[in-house]
């Protein structure tokens, strides 16, 4: 499978676009740079419960993308490979937060997991469990936010990948169960790295969703991108600072991954 | 009797029933045009594919048949493929070792299964290699290590020389043609090009529309041909000769020229229509023109096949009014000419 | 359910309903074609309040277009704190109301607004859902409770947060009741604690007087003794580069006439 290459010269009808698209993407990020007022980095960065809200995203955005890995990936190859009818219905249902405003996703978990909820009030009284208010509801709430963009690159990397593979290794004397994972996940790994990308930055910057289910209180519940909402009510500056130091970890991270994990997965 | 299938599948507008048996050691080609059936064949015997009706059973054990249906991974099979298809994820020896390990082979015992196979089929070194690092000819050898590294009963082949180009299918049918001989098993192999089965097989069944049109060996069906697109397809000379450089000494005498240098023990294949006929000798360019009697005649929709006796026996295809024009009758003198690169040549 | 803690909802929804529909202008009072009086106001009057005035500003507005046919009123309806943000960054806004003054503050420091007055105050009342699932209720003996005595020990609560106006004043009457430690979560605004407690997801909430009208009797609200005294401070002020002074000033002064104070105080505000 090799990929001819072509000249590296662009053609202009899309140059000019892409450019167009380029600067309209950085520049607010630009605008977040040139506002910060860095004199005051130190002092906003280490006032109290900036390290934890950081820390909570990270935790919970990325048990988000585990969840979403771990339910996603299977429901993407239902999706992908099973010809059962009403496949293109359950496909439209999967995506549904995708289109659902995230304050009304918030909502609807609360109708199915909150206590007075379908399943939250059995949940309740069988265990004594409750979900709302607590870094659990935040990652239910990513989870249900961020895991369609999983299922999504998911179901297109398996669509993409030649289906005759599995017909190999079942000639082979694989099972569905081994031909799945020895075949068709590493197949499609990069389609999984790319979506899981896209689920943990979508995670990280979850709102809604987070702040209706789940609420906001410091430590617990309380993430990024709360802390930076709450701020720009009293100080943009504040806000300011939290945003870029939300930007600056996250594009770490994801430069970090690039490196590590798409960058082998890409030479496959 | 190893492989004794009858196959009935019905998908859209194919409608497909097939009767084959192939033997211990004996090839089968499946010869006919696309869309005949020959692959949804090769997928029913796999098991890739359950059969509407009717049975598979190998070695006495019944595959498919009675309501039973033994899914593809629980049947002792090989299948190549027409592009290879090597997990591009494996290197080279993993690929090989797949089979062994699904099967329970602990990991050291099918790397040195693996290793000795790549070295039968010529890939020695090459193991480590990722399957993108391999040429197409490379990639076909590992794939049939691969298929008969777990000493299967049933080896299915579909289409496995179609993907390369026609140098390396020279080589790698020869290869193919050694292996399948050492290989005890029942093979069954799909193409649409008579020259694989003619080269390869023992026995040809020939498949139009989801019937059996013809069974025979390739003798037979080369010079008996029951339908016009079997006459098409197979009436081919196959002259055993020996090569040296771009000339084949044919056993029976006589000589073909040829476009592509070779040695050794060979055939000369030459299909009926590169076979040009002449009232008088032919001038120009470097090619084969022989004297030739005509033996026989038989139409076959607008063209008419001619049955040539000489220093090389020919089989030529012309139009029934070319036919007309040259005043052909039995037993007649003619010169037939066929250009050096019209003349296939494979390894015995 | 238990039948006295209804009581005190009740009356606060009886008296709620009557502002809006009553009120409403013909619809061609506005399309009318009555020779301008030399005073008329005319053009547009854009006017940014706090979420919590949707309901009597609204009705306000159109009043004051019944009273002048050629003046069209506008309003942004949004947090304080956004809407201040807007402001500061040069949004054509006349007349500014806040929900508390810190907000305003944050203007008049920046010399954007002429003059502010108090129009209106909102206390706190302690909401709670309909099923009631902590059984919360007035303690015997009468008089008004105090918020410790309302609140059980594991009572799941959520408030304001700090950093909106409702917030500030939710911080200040926990801090007196010693109950700082209380809330499971602090909310955007005023509206999210309503709704977790409308779906039961909280066993209480702190919210405006005027939420509680406004509900419709989906809650159950108690006074409690601390939420008296404190109380938020609505100020408003027209803007030192109001498009449209005069508009301005007139919705002004319908405020604090005595038909606006009536309109708000229908609303459950308190007078200032």
């Amino acid at each position: 499978m090799s990929r001819t290459r072509e000249g590296t010269r662009v053609p202009a009808p899309l140059l000019i676009p892409a450019a167009i698209g380029v600067l309209f993407l950085t520049l607010p990020l630009a605008g977040l740079l040139i506002r910060t007022p860095w004199s005051q980095l130190g002092t906003q960065l280490t006032a109290p419960g900036v390290g934890q809200a950081l820390r909570l995203s990270l935790v919970s955005a990325t048990l988000a993308t585990g969840l979403s890995l771990l339910l996603g990936v299977p429901l993407a190859w239902v999706l992908a490979r099973s010809r059962a009818r009403g496949r293109t219905v359950l496909r439209a249902l999967v995506t549904v937060p995708l289109m659902l405003p995230p304050v009304v996703g918030g909502v609807a978990l609360f109708l199915v997991l909150g206590r007075q909820g379908i399943v939250g009030s059995w949940l309740d009284q069988a265990f004594g469990l409750t979900i709302p208010f607590t870094t659990t509801a935040v990652v239910i709430a990513e989870t249900f936010v961020a895991m369609p963009f999983l299922v999504i690159s998911v179901e297109g990397a398996l669509r993409a990948a030649d289906a005759r593979f599995e017909d190999v290794a079942a000639t082979l004397g694989a099972g569905r169960w081994t031909t799945f994972r020895r075949v068709t996940l590493p197949l499609v790994a990069p389609g999984i790295a790319a979506g899981a990308v896209l689920c943990w930055a979508r995670a990280l910057g979850e709102f809604g969703a987070t702040i209706t289910f789940a609420g906001n209180f410091p430590g617990t519940t309380q993430t990024m991108p709360l802390s930076v909402y709450l701020a720009l009510q009293r100080d943009p500056d504040a806000a300011i600072v939290l945003s870029v130091l939300l930007l600056g970890v996250s594009l770490a991270t994801l430069l970090l991954l690039r490196d590590r994990w798409l960058g082998r997965a890409g030479t496959a | 009797m190893s492989l004794r299938a009858a196959v009935a599948v019905r998908r859209g507008t194919l409608d497909l029933q097939l009767d084959v048996e192939v033997a211990d050691g004996e090839v089968l080609a499946v010869l006919g045009p696309n869309g005949a059936g020959k692959s949804t064949l090769l997928r029913v015997l796999a098991g890739l594919l359950p059969p509407d009706g009717g049975s598979v059973v190998v070695d006495g054990e019944v595959w498919d048949g009675d309501g039973a249906h033994r899914p593809a991974h629980r049947r002792p099979l090989g299948m190549v493929f027409q592009d290879a298809l090597l997990f591009p994820h494996l290197s080279v020896a993993d690929n090989v070792a797949f089979g062994l390990r699904t099967r329970g082979t602990g990991k050291p015992a099918a790397r040195r299964s693996a290793d000795e196979w790549l070295t039968r089929v010529g890939l020695d070194g090459l193991g480590g290699r990722r399957p993108a690092e391999l040429s197409g000819g490379q990639a076909q050898r590992a794939a049939l290590a691969r298929a008969l590294v777990g000493q299967p009963a049933l080896l299915l082949l579909d289409e496995p020389l179609s993907a390369l180009d026609a140098r390396t299918r020279l080589t790698v049918r020869a290869e193919l043609r050694r292996h399948l001989a050492e290989f005890r098993g029942s093979t069954v192999l799909v193409t649409h090009d008579p020259v694989d089965a003619m080269a390869l097989a023992d026995r040809v069944v020939v498949v139009e529309e989801g019937r059996v049109v013809q069974a025979g060996t390739p003798q037979e069906i080369a010079r008996r041909p029951r339908t016009d697109y079997v006459a098409r397809l197979v009436g081919l000379a196959l002259l055993p000769g020996t090569a040296e450089g771009r000339t084949v000494r044919v056993d029976g005498g006589g000589a073909v020229s040829v476009a592509e240098e070779a040695t050794g023990a060979v055939f000369a294949a030459i299909r009926p229509e590169s076979v040009a006929l002449y009232l008088s000798r032919p001038d120009g360019s470097p090619r084969n023109v022989w004297p030739v009697t005509l033996v026989g005649a038989t139409p076959h929709g607008a063209t008419v096949r001619c049955d040539l006796a000489g220093e090389v026996p020919l089989v030529a295809d012309v139009t029934a009014t070319a036919f007309a024009e040259l005043g052909l009758v039995v037993g007649g003198q003619v010169w037939a000419a066929v250009k050096a690169s019209e003349v296939a040549v494979y390894e015995r | 359910m238990r039948v006295p803690v209804l009581l005190l909802p009740l009356l606060l929804a009886l008296s709620a309903c009557t502002a809006q529909d009553a009120d409403a202008p013909p619809e061609e009072a506005a399309a009318g074609s009555a020779a301008p009086a030399a005073d008329e106001l005319s053009g547009t009057l854009t006017v940014f309040a706090a979420a919590s005035l949707t309901d009597v500003f609204t009705a306000l507005g159109e009043e004051l277009e019944a009273q002048h046919p050629r003046l069209e009123v506008e309003f942004n309806f949004a947090g304080s704190s956004a809407l201040a943000g807007q402001i500061a960054q040069g949004a054509p806004a006349d007349v500014f109301a806040s929900a508390d003054e810190v907000q305003m503050d944050r203007l008049t420091g920046e010399a954007l607004v002429e003059s502010t007055d108090v129009f209106a105050q909102n206390a706190m009342m302690l909401a709670v859902p309909v099923e009631n699932p902590a059984g919360i209720a007035l303690p015997g003996g009468g008089g008004v409770p105090t918020l410790a005595t309302l609140l059980p020990d594991d009572v799941t609560m959520a408030v304001c947060a700090p950093e909106v106006p409702c917030g500030a004043l939710s911080a200040q009457l926990l801090e007196a009741a010693g109950l700082a430690d209380v809330p499971d979560t602090y909310e955007e605004d005023v509206r999210a604690v309503l709704t977790k407690v409308q779906l039961g997801e909280v066993d209480a909430g702190l919210v405006y007087v005027t939420d509680v009208r406004a509900s419709g009797g989906s809650v159950l609200a108690f006074g409690f003794r601390e939420g008296i005294a404190p109380r938020n401070a609505y100020p408003v002020g027209v803007l030192e580069d109001a498009p449209n002074p005069a508009a301005a000033r007139a919705f002004t002064d319908l405020l604090l006439s005595e038909e606006g104070q009536r309109v708000l105080t229908d609303a459950g505000f308190f007078e200032p």
